[in-house]
């Protein structure tokens, strides 16, 4: 049995921000090899976890180790971790290679070795020109170029496919696989589950600062399917109320009926007893994002009211994420 | 995939960012931003331009002085005027070293790549503490030689072999490198740039005048004491009684931007970035 080694490990984190508690007692470990999806709706505090699992914010409580220590304490930070956090946190002023040039520098890394990311990133064209000037998608492959200057083990990405186009995206996906296929850690947040179904091979999922799930994409998706049945039919309104005499929930959804909690073959059979057409029968799949929000519902920071809804929007949700699946 | 390579320990113990690479960075970085070079000009255009001119004017208006006014006067100091503009232009920079890696984000990158702090703000205190008092040192001198041809034609002028006025002169690079780095724990104080120069100014510039308005004794403690006013002595070469000398007005201009910057150093260490 392989014993997976613990590259970054968060134990018992909590940040607040004045009232609010932006991380929750939050624990779980990353390991090499795979891609971690850090999952989790916009505020639910991926970004303050990075930012102190880098060091850059202190702890209310707990710690955040890379390699076993705090990441403030590493020997040769850059040839340890690689961090895209903000493609935007940059000082414009500078020329792509300069800045890259900069960081190199601060850790002993051979100069040849900025040329080496740029071509990596495809930035050698305008490694001369202001960082100003770069679009956000060239902005996020220099964060890219000068994550790997140090060649690191450890790669922690903040919602890199943001402001790339197909191309861009694609060129991510293929880049963080590869990078975790060759033995390291890649760590990668994002609030879309769909991205993450492409990429990551595990899930840390977080709301409001707290863990809900930490699982095997598969295991995730898995646990996020349901038991409903759609059915097509001249004789919608018949069949109906066939299910509800009988304590089934059904309803009318986009065309179909979808029934609750029902297997074809019960459906199929009631309509054939009672000589109702079927035009269509199938197993409805959840899609990852009703999944994922099914296991996050309780955990958005904000909810917009439902179209038609007289709530006031944004209203501040006052249920927790105690209960949800694990 | 190997057992091996899952668990190997990859901490990789060789030094990285040690403080003279960190120094190198901080290098590359300060003359890799156009603001560095424009602030580092409104110093030497400034410095100079202002003493030629403050230099221009004495001798023209010397025939109306009176033998008091002539007494006090300072061929070193008239030519090094400018210093009072001068000192604004280096402390900008100090704020900009500190203030600019706030206001863009880049503190993130930095720190990520040198997550010790303190070694970090070391790293910049050292570098841009030898570029300030370099290009001082230079602007002073050379002010100094544009304003003495103005006095020399009268016999009033100062050469550095007279006592006082080489070490007046060096005084000038040294007093720019002080009120850079006042700029700098400013920066450090405040992570604004707006805020960190406001700051600067109203302590170099506007608060050392106004000073003059208290009463007393200890009004006059006040003055003498306060940043600028300390400060100035190590460029003048005839002191007035109402001041410090040279050594120790410049070692309590010193205390001004080492305390704020020590504290600023302990807030950094506790802020997050």
């Amino acid at each position: 049995m392989i014993e997976r080694a613990v590259m970054i490990e968060v134990r018992d984190l909590t940040k607040r921000f004045g009232d609010t508690t932006a991380v929750d007692n939050l624990s779980f470990q990353v390991g090499p090899g795979v891609v971690t999806g850090f999952l989790g709706p916009n505020g639910a505090g991926k970004s303050t976890t990075m930012r102190m699992i880098l060091g850059l914010d202190r702890p209310t409580s707990g710690t955040a180790l890379v390699h076993g220590r705090p990441y403030t304490q590493a020997r040769s930070p850059m040839r340890e971790v690689g961090a895209l956090l903000d493609a935007k946190d940059v000082n414009g002023g500078r020329s792509a290679r300069s800045y890259l040039l900069s960081l190199a520098q601060s850790n002993g890394i051979p100069p040849r070795r900025v040329d080496e990311v740029l071509d990596l990133v495809g930035l050698q064209t305008v490694a001369k020109k202001r960082i100003k000037g770069f679009s956000l998608g060239m902005s996020q492959r220099l964060g890219i170029a000068a994550a790997m200057l140090g060649d690191p083990q450890v790669l922690l990405f903040d919602e890199p496919v943001n402001g790339l186009d197909p191309e861009g995206i694609q060129w991510i996906r293929q880049f963080m696989k590869s990078l975790a296929a060759e033995g390291r850690t890649v760590f990668v947040s994002s609030h879309l589950m769909s991205e993450m179904a492409l990429t990551a091979d595990h899930l840390v999922v977080i709301g409001r600062g707290r863990l809900i799930a930490d699982v095997s994409t598969a295991d995730f998706i898995a646990g996020g399917s349901t038991n409903h049945v759609r059915v097509r039919s001249p004789q919608q309104g018949d069949l109906a109320e066939l299910f509800q005499a009988r304590g089934i929930q059904a309803a009318p959804v986009d065309g179909y009926l979808e029934v609750r909690d029902a297997s074809c073959e019960q459906v199929g059979e009631l309509a054939a007893q009672n000589r109702i057409t079927i035009y269509e029968l199938f197993q409805e799949k959840a899609s990852l994002e009703e999944a994922f929000m099914e296991l996050t519902r309780d955990s958005v920071e904000y909810h917009a009211p439902a179209p038609g809804s007289t709530s006031p929007p944004g209203g501040f949700t006052s249920r927790t994420s105690e209960g949800a699946a694990r | 995939m190997s057992t091996q390579l899952l668990t190997r320990p990859v901490a990789d113990d060789a030094p990285g960012a040690t403080l003279p690479r960190v120094m190198r960075s901080e290098w590359t970085k300060l003359f890799s931003v156009r603001s560095t070079a424009w602030t580092l000009l409104a110093l030497v255009i400034s410095t100079v331009g202002l003493g030629v001119l403050a230099c221009w004017g004495t001798n023209h208006g010397w025939s109306q002085m009176s033998s008091a006014e002539r007494a006090k006067f300072d061929p070193v100091s008239t030519s090094l005027t400018g210093l009072a503009l001068g000192q604004l232009a280096i402390a900008v920079l100090g704020t900009l070293v500190i203030s600019a890696e706030y206001s863009t984000g880049g503190i993130r990158t930095t720190l990520t790549a040198v997550p010790r702090r303190l070694q970090l703000l070391t790293a910049k205190a050292i570098v841009f503490t030898a570029v300030a008092f370099v290009v001082g040192l230079l602007t002073s001198f050379v002010a100094f030689f544009a304003g003495q041809p103005w006095f020399s034609q009268r016999g009033i002028g100062a050469t550095l072999g007279d006592p006082g006025v080489l070490r007046a002169v060096i005084g000038g690079g040294l007093y720019v490198a002080a009120s850079g780095l006042f700029g700098m724990a400013m920066g450090v104080l405040l992570r604004r740039t707006a805020g960190a120069v406001t700051a600067a100014v109203a302590a170099m510039l506007v608060l050392p005048g106004l000073t003059n308005v208290l009463p007393g004794g200890w009004g006059a403690a006040v003055v003498r004491y306060f940043t600028s006013n300390a400060g100035q002595q190590i460029s003048y070469v005839h002191q007035s009684g109402n001041y410090l000398t040279p050594w120790v007005g410049f070692g309590v201009y010193c205390l001004w931007w080492a305390v704020p910057l020590a504290f600023g150093a302990w807030l950094m260490r506790r802020r997050d970035a």
